[in-house]
């Protein structure tokens, strides 16, 4: 997925506490090893409490800026359908969510105050292309919620000429031996489904 | 050259390397985002001593001792830390070093995590101390490495700034060899070190021939560079604006600069005369802009860019009115999602109580100061770390008999450490009325949970020496001291009240682990037979509970979420039909 600049830019939004940063850090360190230029941007702090988080990654031949331009990303990959709906700006003409059909109501909806937003995926879809993934669902399936976030980089790994090495490789060095085998498990199932709904 | 290793590094992690590579022995630091992973990174490093001290001042210090006998050191803290060390930083802009001497100042443009957007280049310019300003994490390892070289070279003490977008961006960094050095040792100087009125006198005299020397310096350093590119624009830019600009501009001629105090003014003047029309792009304050006019140079800076927040592409691009391509959407006002108190932290339960008892709570920094928003709204002022304390003894003294049976001061454990301690000792000693109320979660919990000395642990992990809060009270000549549970509503509501019923300094520190550092309880459940969708559980502000429509019946039920529910139990004692149950009663009851 190349374009005019050669670099790719990716979004991966959600809810602090889902695995967003570790997503990113997955999805750099394979940008790395198949050898491109990379740079990524998030925040840490008070932000991750339970709040929207937002990480830029962006590879190609040179990288200078690591956040991304306003309608300049090639993906958004959400964890969260109205983190999608609120980062949606970030999205190139033709770009792809990938979205995790997963809603978290904010406090303000918990409250009563505010309503969550009907029909995001229909208002994305006017946006962009957008591929909705049960990653809550397949991750519970494969006995651990936690790792829906590989899942949802296995579905984005689809669109990326990676060779598979790379990201063994990546997943490898940021995730803990002990769960390595589930998250490679869960990065497959993630894969697969894409090339299900996409082909 | 593919001999280079290479590594994906954050900015912070890259300083960190750099510091190992560049020889250095000390480091000190009190977390405090977006600086905190530098320690925690230099921590892995066993060359280098590394400690957790309790402010930012004594960071410093101790770092200065360090370089008193020789010895390379570094220090990190947040903008507004650098407020707390800005009285030795000032000083030792005077004395000069004898080991390698760095600060690093991580400011937060945007204040993603801060209570203000200060512009810490100012310090550098107001204390007199040269600043290296990186533009990614390859150049935050150079800089750092190459910083304790120049301060030796120079006998200055030396910033380095970063900023939120080079401390927690990552990118290539190019590794290398670690450089020892031996510690000099001790030598006695005081016409150095013990700045008397008549030493200080003849040292500021030597900072300022220091900094010419600097600035001269600056002309040749190789990381202040011209990069020709179209002549009709010239942009002069530093720190991440550069990376911004080169995006915006890629056609450019650029003026690049590393050293950004003293400035290269030759180099400045060179650039300028050879493109037609200037531009500085900067983030933040117009430093640059403002020297470089003072210079009778004209450029174009403020009046297009920003002054408040932080810059990225797209701003600098509107600022230009460059044409930008969002896709439009169609929904406007879209909810917010503000952080929130995880389910289960153990502070939420006096919240609550503060906001039952329509208490007027002064407050102080760290994640409890998310109890400030609805619907716990449990918080009033916010200014600074320890300024609960002092803020809620001033408003004591000035505001009269009703409020002061309403006035509780908030704050954290690791905070109380930082600098709560001399607000409550004038407190007491000034025969003040006081009701301190410490959330002792037995971490630094914003900051992703470093110890304390509340905690007893050090840096890596070994045992310290413990210090606990109410030991701290107590010699301070508080008189009420009382541990509370914070889980227990009834207890923590009956404990405030006690407080504030007694006459004088009383402290009570209310003693939970943060959700962090404990095994989660199992998740709670509601019977929704009982629950008659009153409402009042939703209170607490706890993201785990909602509530949701019921086919059955007209009346809403709760709902508690079981990937988000710790089990602290704070609704069951909340709600009065017995509805939200433990897992083992709810089978108990089957």
């Amino acid at each position: 997925m190349k374009k005019d600049d050669g670099i790719t830019n990716i979004i991966i939004c959600g809810v602090g506490g889902q695995g967003i940063l570790l997503s990113s850090d997955i999805l750099c360190s394979a940008a790395f090893c198949a050898g491109y230029d990379v740079k990524k941007s998030e925040i840490h702090g008070m932000a991750q409490r339970g709040g929207s988080v937002i990480s830029h990654v962006r590879f190609g031949k040179k990288v200078y800026s690591p956040l991304i331009e306003e309608g300049k990303a090639d993906f958004i990959l959400a964890f969260e359908k109205l983190e999608a709906l609120r980062y949606a700006y970030f999205l190139k003409k033709n770009g792809i969510f990938i979205v995790n059909d997963l809603q978290l109501p904010p406090m303000s909806v918990l409250t009563g105050e505010r309503e969550y937003p009907e029909n995001i995926t229909g208002i994305l879809s006017k946006i962009g292309t957008v591929d909705v993934i049960p990653a809550q669902e397949i991750a519970l399936n494969l006995g651990n919620v936690r790792i829906a976030n590989v899942v949802l980089l296995g579905s984005l790994a689809r669109y990326l000429n990676f060779p598979l090495e790379v990201w063994y490789t990546a997943i490898k060095e940021n995730v803990k031996q002990k769960y390595l085998d589930l998250n490679l498990h869960g990065f497959e199932k993630g894969r697969k489904f894409c090339e299900k709904v996409g082909d | 050259m593919d001999n280079i290793e290479k590594k994906i590094m954050s900015g912070n992690e890259a300083v960190a390397r750099g510091a190992w590579e560049g020889g250095c022995h000390f480091a000190a630091a009190y977390p405090g985002t977006p600086s905190t992973e530098i320690l925690e990174n230099i921590i892995k490093y066993p060359e280098i001593y590394a400690e957790w001290s309790v402010n930012e001042k004594v960071a410093l210090e101790v770092c200065a001792g360090a370089s008193f006998v020789g010895a390379r050191a570094i220090t990190a803290m947040k903008h507004v830390g650098l407020n707390v060390a800005a009285d030795p930083m000032f000083t030792l802009g005077y004395t000069g070093v004898t080991g390698g001497l760095v600060i690093v100042t991580c400011d937060d443009p945007g204040m993603w995590s801060s209570q203000n957007e200060q512009d810490n280049r100012h310090y550098a310019r107001h204390a007199k101390i040269p600043m290296l300003e990186p533009s990614d994490s390859n150049e935050a390892k150079i800089f750092t490495k190459m910083a304790f070289d120049i301060s030796e070279e120079f006998d200055t003490v030396f910033l380095l700034r970063l900023t939120t977008r080079i401390s927690h961006s990552s990118g290539i960094v190019e590794i290398g060899p670690r450089k020892e050095i031996p510690v000099k040792g001790y030598i006695k100087d005081i016409k150095k070190r013990l700045v008397l009125p008549a030493h200080a006198r003849v040292l500021h005299r030597i900072v300022e021939e220091r900094m010419k020397k600097i600035a001269e310096y600056s002309e040749s350093f190789s990381y202040n560079r011209i990069e020709w590119g179209d002549r009709g624009l010239g942009i002069i830019s530093s720190g991440i604006a550069y990376m911004y600009a080169k995006e915006v501009f890629p056609e450019a001629s650029f003026l690049k600069l590393s050293l950004t105090h003293p400035l290269p003014k030759n180099l400045i003047k060179r650039f300028a005369r050879g493109v037609k029309k200037l531009l500085v792009i900067e983030e933040g304050d117009p430093i640059l802009e403002q020297e470089i006019k003072a210079m009778g140079i004209e450029v174009v800076g403020k009046e297009r860019i920003p002054l408040c927040g932080e810059l990225d592409p797209t701003i600098i691009k509107k600022s230009f009115n460059k044409r930008i391509q969002r896709p439009k959407i169609m929904v406007e006002n879209i909810p917010e999602r503000p952080p929130v108190l995880c389910p289960g932290c153990p502070e939420r339960g006096v919240f609550y109580v503060i906001n039952k008892l329509k208490l007027v709570a002064t407050g102080d920094i760290g994640c409890y100061t998310l109890g400030a928003l609805p619907p716990l709204n449990a918080m009033d002022t916010c200014i600074c770390m320890g300024a609960s304390v002092t803020n809620a003894y001033g408003m004591d003294r000035a505001g009269g008999e009703d409020l002061s049976k309403k006035l509780v001061a908030v704050i954290g454990d690791s905070t109380f450490f930082h600098m709560g301690i001399p607000g409550l000792i004038n407190a007491v000693y000034n025969k003040g009325n006081l009701n301190l109320l410490i959330l002792d979660n037995l971490t630094t919990a914003m900051t992703g949970h470093q110890p304390h000395p509340g905690t007893g642990k050090l840096a890596h992990g070994e045992e310290g020496k413990r210090i606990l809060p109410e030991d701290v009270a107590r010699g301070c000549g508080v008189e009420f001291v009382k541990i509370v549970d914070p889980l227990n509503l009834r207890e923590v509501e009956q404990s405030i009240k006690e407080a504030l019923n007694f006459e004088g300094v009383a402290v009570l520190v209310f003693r939970s682990p943060c959700i962090f550092l404990k095994k989660p309880e199992p998740y709670l459940i509601v019977d929704i037979e009982k629950c008659n969708g009153c409402k009042l559980c939703l209170r607490l502000g706890c993201p785990a509970i909602t509530v949701k429509r019921i086919e059955s019946r007209e009346k809403p039920a709760a709902y508690i979420e079981p990937t988000l529910c710790n089990g602290c139990g704070l609704c069951i004692q909340l709600c009065l039909h017995g509805a939200i149950l433990k897992q083992s009663s709810q089978e108990e009851l089957e």
